[in-house]
């Protein structure tokens, strides 16, 4: 923790003030690959065995598919994928003009939904909603992140540090506790990495399945025993925002597989 | 006029009574003296074999982060230092004090406060106005960790 500490001060001195204390210099950040054992590794690393794959597929067959009174399919509007979506999910979540707020990868497939679809949005969690951002985000796969780059985002980014730097819950821990304080340490046994959102929607070999980044963020606040934020509320699509700019630089991994 | 004030009043002091009885749960009083705590909380002194088990218990908290002279679990934390030899370290006073309220020592610390149920953010809906311990929990934990000697 010292050590960290030590190094996040003397870049800071170094490089001025894009770096607050306690926060985890650029060339020190890692995903949670890296913390992985060899076979969780294998498994993200072969797409035959990474469990994520089924719903890429899932997801590249629903971007064809018409749905809704509009009867048009994702390709109508955007073409192939492999084109027109490499790179979207690394500046996600994204400002939106017309909210005037940033989105979530998420929400802007059930923008495209109600907007250019005429369809029902889908459910936070629901099994299409998953295949689509996945099959989305993996056009991405080996791509650096730059989300939170847009200037019109900077009061969101701050707002979800601010979030990420609250003691919360009846624990009273903060994000930055465990994962800019004591990653590489271990949590009744299990590794705690630097929370870097690289993978998502990820396979979590403990879930079972696919599931969001807000997923697991929810999951972190019941564990500090917290009010966890509903999906979709502005204070989580800041912290995630919060985190896509901290992991600035990090490729993409989409679908990642988890312990 | 000062019927209807005496009314509100009365409607005030019952809704004050009423939240105070579904928001925080009654803590019992104790005494700081020093860096401790002298008094047993209950008044009683606590059971070792039940303290010990309830260190070891997930949702008692402590093995997320300490590691102790536990050889049955594989499940220990390394956020925080080994508790074995705690009894050698620390006074059944000084223990009783960190573990209700382990930011009293260090502002900075990440040891949650096991008796408290005030200044906190956010907590969740079944845990709201509960400290994370019962006095007799504490109490328990306590005399455990007094037998903690190397
Ligand atoms: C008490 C410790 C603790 C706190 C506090 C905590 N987390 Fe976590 N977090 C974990 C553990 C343990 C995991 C699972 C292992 C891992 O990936 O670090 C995890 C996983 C994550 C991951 C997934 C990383 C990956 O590789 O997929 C993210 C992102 C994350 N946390 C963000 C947060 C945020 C944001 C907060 C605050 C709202 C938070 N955490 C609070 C312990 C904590
Ligand atoms: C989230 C992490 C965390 C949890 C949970 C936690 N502790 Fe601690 N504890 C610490 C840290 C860190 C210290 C080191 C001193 C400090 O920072 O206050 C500590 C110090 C202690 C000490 C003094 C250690 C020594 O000998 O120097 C005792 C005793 C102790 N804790 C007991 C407990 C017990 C019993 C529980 C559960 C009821 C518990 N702790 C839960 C983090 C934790």
């Amino acid at each position: 923790m010292s050590f960290w500490r030590a190094i996040a001060v003397a870049a800071l001195l170094a490089t001025g003030p894009a770096l607050l204390a306690g926060e985890i210099p650029p060339d020190a950040r890692r995903s949670g690959y890296s913390f992985m054992g060899p076979d969780t590794r294998a498994m993200q690393d072969d797409d035959s065995s990474n469990p994520g794959m089924l719903f890429v597929l899932d997801g590249e067959a629903l971007w064809t598919k018409r749905t809704g009174s509009a009867d048009k399919a994702c390709a109508d509007c955007h073409g192939d994928a492999r084109g027109s979506m490499k790179g979207v999910a690394a500046r996600y979540p994204a400002f939106d003009k017309a909210l005037a707020r940033p989105v979530t990868l998420d929400q802007r497939i059930n923008l495209c939904r109600s907007n250019h679809q005429q369809a029902t949005p889908l459910p936070y969690e629901s099994r299409d909603l998953l295949a689509l951002s996945a099959f989305v985000a993996h056009q991405s796969r080996g791509i650096a992140i730059t989300a939170g780059d847009d200037p019109q985002l900077k009061p969101f980014v701050e707002q979800g540090r601010d979030l990420f730097m609250q003691r919360e819950g009846q624990l009273n821990l903060a994000c930055t506790n465990c994962h800019d304080d004591n990653f590489n340490k271990r949590l009744a046994g299990a590794p705690i990495t630097q929370g870097q959102p690289t993978g998502y929607p990820l396979y979590r070999l403990e879930w079972q399945t696919l599931g969001s980044l807000e997923r697991r963020l929810r999951s972190c606040m019941t564990g500090v025993r917290a009010q966890a934020y509903d999906f979709g509320a502005p204070e989580l699509v800041a912290l995630e925002l919060y985190l896509m700019s901290r992991a600035h630089g990090l490729t993409m991994e989409t679908p990642a597989v988890r312990p | 006029m000062a019927r209807t004030s005496v009314h509100i009043a009365a409607l005030i002091a019952a809704s004050v009574a009423f939240a105070c009885h579904a928001g925080a749960e009654e803590l019992l009083p104790y005494n700081i003296a020093g860096d401790g705590i002298a008094e047993s909380l209950t008044g009683a002194p606590g059971d070792a074999a039940r303290g010990r088990a309830l260190v070891l218990a997930r949702t008692t908290t402590c093995i997320l982060c300490h590691s102790g002279p536990f050889p049955e679990t594989r499940f220990q934390g390394d956020l925080a230092p080994d508790l074995s030899g705690a009894g050698n370290r620390w006074t059944v006073s000084q223990l009783r004090l960190r573990l209700i309220d382990a930011a009293r020592f260090n502002p900075e610390t990440i040891m949650p406060s096991y008796y408290r149920n005030g200044h906190l953010v956010r907590v969740g809906r079944n845990f709201a106005g509960k400290p994370i311990l019962s006095a007799a929990e504490i109490e328990d934990i306590v005399a455990f960790l007094a037998t903690l000697r190397d």
